[in-house]
């Protein structure tokens, strides 16, 4: 299928008004050995043919009852959700440089910038990254611009932060010298050991401090002890967190004496379905003083010539196109499509919507926990306040039980040794508001049904 | 994509075209450091390049230099060989370049850069300018990225997402972004952390955008073979044919001697002398006539500029309504250049205040209290 309109007679006629035979013509100024003969593959096949491979191979995927979390996550996405998103002047349009004719775009992101900043209880927010641990990685780049100090740059990362993000952060940041270290956890409580931080009293190289909320274990930081912690040292402090948690617990914006510096986190839990990482969307917001150090695209409220209120794309002397080499960023196209998602979820749930599948997810994961808590040879690892995640020790090898259990149509979680060598009988389970009692109870049948089958794994 | 790039590895990882040209450079300063080659500090790039190509060779650690662009639209090879030294990393171009025409002396500049051991960069966020016609392995380029969201039929969204794979030459490889799928014995995986341990690392939480590289590849797959130079066969005549149209009206092309790849330059600076109208009154009065304005003022060397991409995918009819209604607007800006400079008329909202928005920032609603 060529997807091009033109008929025979147009090209005869382009060629003509050119005074050219033949469009290879075109391509005269090209050095004659760099031509392609031609490409070693397929010929084209038709829509139908490729629709019904995609089909099988869909098919190979797992697609039984989905307990994994671990950064991403399985939520209720309403109907209407994705079928304004796909309407063609959404889904089609370019990057908003002409203001005048992307109203429509324009006004959704600075919505989406006034719920973000209301639901992190935060300045202002950015209109997206590609996705939470790059935001982190451009968090970090931020708190270092906005240091006064001109080279030695540490930052302290808590060990409970999703380790992917941790080691993209690394890969990002390292590339311009700074040093991003991990802050030990406690193996039974898995929360941060704060005592940990004794060791880096003193240091004058550190820059920022990041910590999660949730945690990875689904475990709620003390975050408003940590917040002041750094703020007495004149350390930024980066938040990650999951937006869903926020609109129930405490908002980024109000944690210690004078709230998080900056924050970031992944947006797909607001109306993104999950798709092996992507499209989902990095989000940012930030206090007012630093906002000039922020990347990516902001959109401002304007008005027109009239007087009439309008929207543009501001404070654009921060980004490549205008400052290149200086730029906040080297960040150009992000994830406006799936910001677009994720404010009509906003707008169709309300903060009480969000509030009540916080609520219900949390009911959810409580209640497998104690259900889970009573099978034999099987203990909840952590203790304190969480949030829809949570660690289980099983009796064997926790990546045979996933294995064997999602034969039987669960996906019953991550295997943690894959990550941290002492929990290798560890399982992070997730449970939100799409599991059901009945679903639950599955859960612990097929769990046992494993145990049992496992016993000489 | 390897076969179409000429390239001997692929990773889909990077989420659009910035982060791809971070995933390459990163893999440049990883190459040169595996080599103990730690005095590299510099990568050039010509003046006309993308923003995102000195934004990115900054965002990792490097010194940025420009090297000027020739008046016939290629680079500047003596002040080229000027520039590079012992602390050149890399060059990063695009070809066909952002001025719209081919770099013919692509093999010696190749070769220069070699010489002075720094490697190549190609950005390719505009493969259809060549898709099955020239690929960046054989014109010499160690590395690139492709914008799928661009080549690979994948709707922008109004600003994202996109997918900016990475594909490079041999010496590369170990360096590629996790995470990318092996093939064990026909058994698929993805490869992370141990079983890469040259890469660069992951510059993500999971699989990069997944979701538009399977769009990217149903579009590549309909497509196949002979759809493929289709593609950059049509970009190159629909730009020729509207340059050439342009110029009938009275247009002034940047570089007049040169064929246009899928794009090209029209210089407004006779009309803004002429009128005191300028390239930007121009763009908001297109937009009257239900057209969106293509690129203005970029590259920044070209004084008054429109950067015209058709695409393939426009008919004749749309390039032919396009020619017509810059006709009317070259003719309004003689007449009634006032008429021009209030444009838009017909949108929902007239020119917006740009200095108010950036002055008196305000970019989230707080309910009055
Ligand atoms: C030549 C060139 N390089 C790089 C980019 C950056 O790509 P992206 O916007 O996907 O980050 C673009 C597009 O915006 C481009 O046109």
């Amino acid at each position: 299928m060529p997807f091009i309109p033109h008929t025979q007679d147009d090209v005869s006629r382009m060629l003509a008004a050119l005074n050219l035979d033949s469009v290879q013509q075109l391509f005269d100024e090209v050095p004659e050995n760099l031509l392609v003969r031609e490409l070693n593959i397929p010929e084209g096949v038709t829509e139908m043919t490729l629709l019904r491979e995609m089909k099988q191979r869909a098919e190979a995927n797992f697609s039984g009852a989905m307990y994994l979390g671990a950064g991403a996550y399985e939520h209720h996405i309403p109907a209407a959700v994705w079928d304004v998103v796909s309407r063609g002047e959404f889904m089609t349009a370019y990057t908003p440089y002409q203001a005048e004719a992307s109203q429509g775009t324009l006004q959704l992101v600075y919505e989406y910038q006034s719920m973000m900043t209301a639901l992190m209880a935060m300045d202002v927010s950015n209109a997206s990254l590609y996705d939470g641990a790059s935001a982190l990685s451009e968090a970090i780049l931020m708190a270092v611009r906005a240091s006064k100090r001109r080279s030695g740059h540490s930052v302290l990362v808590a060990g409970t932060l999703n380790p992917r993000y941790t080691r993209a952060a690394r890969a990002i940041v390292e590339t311009q010298g700074i040093d991003v270290q991990v802050l030990d956890f406690d193996h039974a409580r898995l929360t941060l050991d704060e005592a940990s931080l004794s060791a880096w009293e003193g240091r004058d190289d550190l820059t920022a401090l990041v910590i999660p909320m949730p945690n990875f274990f689904g475990r709620i930081e003390e975050v408003n002890r940590l917040t002041d912690w750094a703020h007495q040292r004149q350390i930024t402090v980066i938040g990650v967190v999951n937006p869903i948690a926020v609109s129930y617990l405490l908002p980024p914006g109000q944690w210690g004496q004078k709230g998080a510096d900056i924050v970031v986190g992944d947006g797909q839990p607001l109306g993104l379905p999950l798709a092996s990482g992507g499209p989902y969307f990095g989000f940012m917001c930030c206090r007012q003083s630093l906002v000039r150090q922020m990347p990516g695209r902001i959109i401002g409220r304007t008005v027109d010539l009239e007087g009439r209120t309008g929207f543009t794309l501001t404070l654009q002397a921060r980004e490549q196109h205008i400052r290149r080499a200086k730029a906040t960023s080297n960040i150009c196209t992000n994830q406006g499509l799936a910001v677009t998602a994720a404010t009509i979820h906003m707008a169709l749930l309300g903060g009480e919507g969000l509030q009540s599948v916080a609520k219900a997810s949390m009911a959810g994961a409580e209640a497998l926990k104690q259900k889970l808590a009573r099978v034999s040879g099987v203990s909840i690892v952590g203790v304190g306040p969480g949030f829809h995640e949570f660690v289980v020790r099983l009796p064997r090898e926790a990546g045979k039980v996933v294995l064997k259990m999602a034969e039987k149509g669960v996906l019953p979680g991550l295997d943690l040794g894959r990550e941290y060598p002492l929990l290798r009988d560890c399982l992070l389970v997730c449970v939100t508001e799409t599991k059901t009692l009945a679903d639950l109870e599955q859960y612990v049948t097929v769990l046992e049904e494993t145990l049992k089958e496992c016993s000489a794994c | 994509m390897k076969e179409v790039t000429g390239m001997a590895g692929v990773s889909l990882a990077p989420m659009a075209g910035a982060q791809g040209e971070f995933a390459g450079i990163a893999m440049i300063r990883a190459y040169h450091l595996s080599r103990n080659d730690t005095q590299r500090d510099e990568i050039i790039v010509p003046t006309a390049a993308h923003g995102t190509n000195p934004a990115t060779a900054t965002m990792c650690g490097y010194k940025v230099r420009e090297v000027p662009v020739l008046p016939d639209g290629d680079v500047d090879v003596e002040a080229l060989k000027a520039a590079l030294g012992p602390q050149t990393a890399g060059l990063m171009l695009t070809n066909p370049s952002t001025c719209g025409v081919f770099e013919r002396k692509i093999q010696e500049i190749a070769r220069l850069v070699h010489e002075a051991g720094g490697l190549l960069y190609y950005d390719g966020a505009n493969l259809n300018a060549i898709l099955g016609k020239v690929r960046p392995g054989d014109m010499g380029f160690d590395v690139m990225h492709m914008n799928l969201h661009k080549t690979f039929a994948t709707p922008h969204g109004g600003g994202g997402p996109g997918s900016g794979p990475v594909a490079v030459n041999a010496r590369l490889k170990p360096f590629l972004p996790t995470p990318f799928v092996v093939n064990e014995n026909g058994r698929l995986d993805w490869a992370e952390g141990d079983q890469a341990p040259q890469s660069i690392g992951p510059l993500s939480a999971f699989a990069g955008n997944a979701g538009i590289n399977l769009r990217a590849y149903a579009y590549a797959r309909l497509l196949g073979k002979s759809g493929m130079p289709r593609v950059a066969e049509y970009a190159t005549l629909n730009a020729n044919y509207l340059a050439r149209r342009l110029v009938d009206v009275g247009y002034t092309l940047a570089y007049p001697q040169r064929r246009a790849s899928h794009e090209f330059i029209l210089t407004l600076a006779p009309e803004e002398r002429a009128t005191g109208v300028s390239a930007m009154d121009f763009a908001k009065r297109l937009l009257d006539f239900g057209v969106h304005a293509p690129t203005t003022y970029f590259p920044l060397l070209v004084p008054e500029c429109f950067l015209i991409e058709p695409t393939e995918t426009e008919g004749l009819d749309e390039l032919d309504n396009f020619v017509e209604a810059m006709r009317q607007i070259r003719a309004e800006a003689q007449d009634k250049p006032e008429w021009v400079k209030g444009a838009p008329y017909t949108l929902p909202v007239r020119r917006l205040d740009d200095v108010k928005a950036a002055r008196e920032l305000n970019l989230a609603y707080k309910a009055e209290s």
